[in-house]
């Protein structure tokens, strides 16, 4: 642990991917060779992070591998290079580095223009995603935040479908004006404090005046970037646009920074204007979760339809947060870490069938586990994990946030349950239409089953859905610690009140 | 450690996994050897546990591994025995090798059968899981788990439509009802603060009288929690309001329906309310549901089995009758009476929809009794099991000396409704003695249409039809045995006097004041005798109707033209259901994605501000007419009140 410590792993583990862009840029303009410096790129970041993740102690709630070096000067103000994990962020550094490989593998056939630009774009957005969620200075963090939408915006506009132009402007336009007023906010936080020190602000009680207006420019960029109804028009877009690689992105990290930041920024760095806003954060999510759901359920396309149900499963991500109790904080976490593995799946499900017959239209397909049966199981898989079935990963996180809600507000707890019964509506409504029946259509005759390389990016998601979902434990014992020590701060700072 | 016994358990989860993974490889054959082996093994196992912990009392929970633990809230991976989950296991056990071994045969000309075998033995695992947990969320974890499987198997034939329809309608309605099931959970772990059985129910008897604030109200404390609980019963277990399902699951291979849809599967809703039993004793308003909903359930589904013609339909809507009966009893407190009753009715309806599915088999997949009869000659093994089987469900014995299965375990229920002295224990009685009139009549309408009488069918058929294979036989005759003495040879242990203490030792608890049990053998005789007239009376009017005069019951249905039509179409429950939450729900979701996303929040969100940008660059680009000197002037202008702005 104290060797471990004396390595900047975390930078490491951040500027890696970046590395690994430059050589796709310096190196032979070779295609495959691109292919392969960004896949091994990937692995040995997950390896890092794998290394991190194992030098991690759960029973410390404080940050670790903490870096600090002074950055840049402003008069009084100064921004510093601050980094460190917690029980909070360390899945989420691991599962953009676990997601990646993947992401490379299932670019591998598809993507077949611009390759190398492809792989840079992957790779800065990987450094983007990991240096976010370990950054513990605002200007830093904001950065990170902000730097994620370029290259997604150009994985849309340059690799997406038809519409991708009107799709990454939606996209970038939506993120950037929540962002702008998330910037105000964390000016105001380091002008109070006097730091750019996140962990400073962590312990901070902000006066009464500052606090709802600060939560509330919070809201406005987690709201989106989550995304919460009304705010999540852009997804759907996004993601029927976006090339497979990367919607599985969006929707499997790009999402959990809305997650993230509802925790780290709005629950615990304001908790009392977090309390004052529960009840309209308990009404967005149960709109979320009934509205997008119903709404998925009409849906005729294949991604639209999963990009829906994204929104409804993020519903129980924000209800679950503001129930501020430990099992609704690691319900959302549980939530927010089955959905990086399924929403992900299922989006590699849908590239596989894209890549076959080049429609997402629902009613192209049918019959499918005829001559597919290997990857009819998978998909059955991802299914069901989705609709949280127990035994599977969706059911922890589904079944703690709806537990944790239940105890704040039995209302809240009752109206996700009718969630849970949609979810299984769309989602079976969805699988019967593309995999059962008959098989007619003479293009989906021709449809063969899984590649290799479609296995290779499979069956590790696959894999952790079961053990996510039969032994939790392994996820969650490294972040319940954590979890239980956020609940128990905010209700004392509650409790406390504001000065 | 483990114990073998426990161990046991997952031998039928090995075998779907051998046969699911690697049936392909290793063939047919040897997926069937692999999956009846293993069963065979859990059947000796769960036979010996009977033995061990039902008869000779040990009792215990072991500890397998954690699963959730989130502060207070610990669910683990356990195995609970005692005489409750023995019993189960042991009937659970028994009924499926029975029907693993049928399906060697029946199944013998699909084209999948490694994955046919793999669901079989995966359902019996989480079956076996829902009955050994010690928690609420384990017991979850099976309950969900059979309903998959319950899914996956109606949708065996996958290229059916009203296979996938079927199935997707039992995963929903069941769903509903693990709405109220999963709410139940959340209320334990809020008001007892765990979601253990043990500390559930300790603390159940502390709660009488208080209540707890639930959807802005006040709502008693132990009623609400089981009226939750019993939410879910209700949809797994095809009670009235939640049952629409269980018919049209019948769409799955017969075997499927014989264990899941008859004998195992659809009576976890019983078993909760046995499993319960500590806490529904405390709510009395809930029992007395139970109570109503039984009957209720009992009656209106053998109403629906007189005017069906598909064999499975009627036998399937018996089987609903039959859990409003146990349920009736667990509501007046009888709920060894409810298990006896669920024990006996495995076998019997096992045996009856094995039977259905030989003679089906036998008819080249025919269904509809209209097109059978006087086929007994040709399949007479079949013939003598299913008048066994009927007599069993009809409860057909002689007093005092021996009776068919059913003959013990459901007058033992109608006994205990009467004895419970409560206004909906009569309630529960009377309409039990109408089911059971019904009952004893459907069931022979069924063996008269199929098996007596002239050949109706495709005449094709009947040049091929022939008596099932020794495979499919043998295991029928071990249920036939179980249809004849499972109720005769048990009685003293399930229901007999002293035997809460004795043979459930406190799996089972029953209060004081609740003397329905005890009370059951003082009824007075005509109490007694009811269900058996009423039994024999059925079975003659329908052997007269069906046998002699067989222009009655189309003289009867004309005459009550309306009734018989309202019956027929099943109350109409499917076309409620469709038009109120089918098109509801994709009423609602168009309303939601068109009107509410599409025109409210794009209009006025994004698509809104682009046009009112345009809209204004529009109005602005008026200013740009490309005269210099109109820039000119605007330059000067703005100058001078810049100028004026700064000297204030």
């Amino acid at each position: 642990m104290n060797n471990l410590l004396a390595i900047p792993w975390l930078s490491i583990v951040t500027f890696l991917p970046l590395l690994g862009a430059l050589l796709v840029l310096l190196g032979p303009k070779n295609d495959e060779t691109a292919r392969h410096i960004a896949f091994w790129t990937s692995l040995l970041t997950l390896a890092v992070s794998l290394l991190i993740l194992f030098g991690f102690d759960p029973a410390n709630t404080g940050f670790q591998f903490v870096e600090e070096a002074k950055w840049l000067s402003f008069g009084k103000i100064s921004i510093l290079y601050k980094k460190g994990v917690d029980g909070l962020s360390i899945w989420f550094v691991v599962a953009s580095a676990f997601l990646m490989p993947i992401c490379f593998l299932a670019a591998w056939e598809p993507i077949k223009e611009k390759v190398r630009e492809f792989m840079i774009a992957l790779l800065i957005l990987e450094t983007m995603m990991i240096g976010m969620f370990c950054s513990l200075d605002f200007i830093l963090f904001y950065i990170f935040f902000e730097g994620v939408l370029l290259p997604m915006f150009l994985i849309i506009g340059i690799w997406g479908g038809p519409g991708r132009v009107h799709a990454s402007y939606r996209f970038f336009l939506y993120t950037l004006l929540g962002s702008v007023l998330m910037l105000l906010a964390i000016i105001a936080m380091c002008v109070f404090t006097g730091t750019t020190d996140m962990t400073v602000a962590l312990k901070t009680d902000f006066p009464k005046s500052w606090q709802n207006w600060l939560w509330l420019a919070f809201l406005a960029s987690f709201a989106v970037k989550t995304p919460m109804w009304p705010v999540h028009t852009w997804l759907p877009y996004a993601h029927v646009e976006a090339p497979t690689t990367g919607s599985v992105i969006l929707a499997g990290i790009l999402l959990k920074m809305g997650g993230y930041g509802f925790i780290r920024l709005s629950l615990q760095m304001l908790p009392q204007a977090s309390e004052t806003f529960t009840v309209l954060m308990y009404v967005l999510s149960g709109i979320a979760i009934v509205a997008t759901s119903l709404t998925a359920l009409v849906q005729t396309d294949m991604k639209r339809l999963i990009a829906y149900s994204s929104v409804a499963h993020m519903g129980y991500v924000t209800m679950g947060t503001f129930t501020k109790n430990q099992q609704g904080l690691e319900g959302a976490v549980m939530v927010m870490l089955s959905h990086t593995l399924v929403s992900s799946a299922l989006f590699l499900v849908v590239g596989v069938l894209y890549d076959r017959l080049h429609s997402r239209e629902i009613s192209r397909y049918g019959g499918v586990v005829n001559n597919m049966p290997h990857f009819a199981m998978y998909a059955m898989l991802f299914t069901l994990a989705s609709v949280g079935l127990p035994g599977t990963s969706g059911f922890i996180g589904e079944f703690l946030s709806m537990q944790g809600a239940f105890l704040a507000n039995t209302w809240m707890a009752a109206v996700a349950g009718l969630g849970v019964i949609l979810g299984a509506a769309y989602m079976l409504w969805l699988y019967r239409r593309v995999f059962f029946g008959p098989l007619t259509k003479p293009d989906v005759k021709e449809m063969t089953d899984l590649t290799w390389k479609e296995y290779a990016a499979l069956a590790p998601l696959a894999v952790l859905v079961l053990v996510m979902g039969i032994q939790p434990g392994v996820f969650k014992d490294v972040i319940s610690p954590t979890m239980k020590a956020i609940a128990d701060t905010a209700h004392a700072r509650i409790a406390g009140g504001v000065p | 450690m483990v114990s073998l016994p426990a161990l046991s358990l997952f031998a039928p989860l090995l075998g779907s996994a051998a046969a699911g993974l690697f049936g392909r490889k290793m063939g047919d054959r040897n997926s069937q050897w692999v999956t009846c082996g293993l069963m065979g093994l859990l059947t000796l196992a769960a036979l010996y546990q009977f033995w061990d912990v039902a008869l000779q009392g040990h009792a215990g929970t072991e500890f397998l591994a954690h699963w959730i633990v989130s502060g207070a809230l610990k669910a683990d991976w356990a195995v609970k025995w005692d005489t409750l989950s023995a019993v189960m296991v042991a009937v659970v056990a028994v009924i499926s090798t029975c029907v693993h071994v049928y399906s060697v045969g029946y199944m013998s000309h699909d084209k999948h059968i490694p994955r046919f075998m793999a669901y079989l033995s995966l359902f019996t695992f989480f079956m076996l899981m829902l009955v050994t947990g010690d928690n609420l969320v384990q017991m979850f974890f099976g309950w969900e788990g059979v309903g998959l499987m319950s899914y996956l198997l109606i949708n065996f034939w996958f290229e059916k439509d009203s296979a996938n329809s079927a199935a997707i309608k039992a995963f929903l309605v069941n769903r509903v009802g693990d709405f109220g099931f999963a709410l139940g959970i959340f209320a334990c772990f809020l008001l007892f603060n765990s979601v253990e059985f043990g500390p559930i129910f300790d603390a159940a008897k502390n709660f009488t009288g208080k209540t707890f604030h639930f959807l802005s109200m006040d709502l008693p404390v132990t009623d609400t929690v089981a009226l939750l609980l019993f939410v879910g019963a209700m949809g797994k277990s095809a009670q009235l309001f939640l049952h629409t399902w269980l018919p049209d699951a019948m769409e799955g291979p017969t075997p499927v329906s014989a264990l899941i849809h008859a004998a195992t599967m659809v009576t976890a809703g019983v078993f909760m309310a046995a499993r319960f039993s500590p806490l529904f004793e405390y709510a009395p308003v809930t029992l007395q549901a139970v109570t109503v909903i039984g009957a209720v359930t009992a009656f209106i589904a053998a109403t629906i089995g007189l005017t069906q013609f598909d064999i499975k339909r009627v036998i399937a809507y018996s089987t609903m009758s039959q859990l409003g009966y146990m349920f009736f009893a667990a509501g007046v407190s009888a709920y060894s009476a409810a298990i006896y009753h669920l024990m006996t009715h495995a076998f019997f309806k096992a045996l009856l929809f094995l039977g259905a599915g030989s003679v089906i088999h036998a008819l080249s997949g025919e269904q509809d009794m209209r097109k059978m009869g006087g086929i007994w000659k040709i399949i007479p093994i079949t013939y003598a099991l299913m008048w066994i089987g009927s007599l069993a469900l009809a409860g057909i014995g002689i007093p005092g000396l021996f009776g068919f299965a059913g003959f013990y375990s459901k007058d033992a229920i109608l006994e205990a409704s009467y004895a419970s002295g409560s206004g909906v224990g009569y309630f529960a009685y009377w309409l039990g003695i109408a089911a059971a009139f019904m009952t004893a009549f459907y069931s022979w309408r069924l063996i008269m249409l199929t098996f007596h009488g002239k050949f109706h069918g495709d005449k094709h058929d009947l040049e091929h039809a022939h008596e099932s294979p020794p495979v499919m036989l043998w295991p029928l005759y071990v249920l036939g045995a179980g249809a004849v003495l499972a109720g005769f040879l048990t009685e003293e242990w399930f229901i007999g006097h002293g035997s809460l203490s004795e043979f459930w030792r406190g799996a089972l608890v029953v209060l004081p004041e609740h003397k329905a049990l005890e009370e059951m053998h003082h009824v007075p005789l005509w109490v007694k005798l009811a269900p058996l007239v009423a039994g024999v009376s059925g079975i003659s009017l329908a052997v007269l109707f069906y046998g002699w005069w067989k222009e009655i019951p189309g003289k009867i249905a004309a005459a009550f033209g309306p009734v018989y039509r309202l019956v027929f179409n099943k109350y109409y429950f499917d076309e409620i259901y469709d038009f109120l939450f089918i098109h509801g729900a994709k009423l609602l979701g168009r309303i939601t994605y068109e009107g509410g996303d599409n025109k409210l929040i794009d209009g006025l969100g994004p698509e809104g501000l682009s046009n009112v940008s345009k809209a204004f660059a529009r109005k602005v680009s008026f200013l740009q007419t490309g005269y210099i000197y109109h820039y000119a002037f605007a330059v000067v202008i703005g100058l001078v009140v810049f100028m004026l702005w700064l000297g204030r």
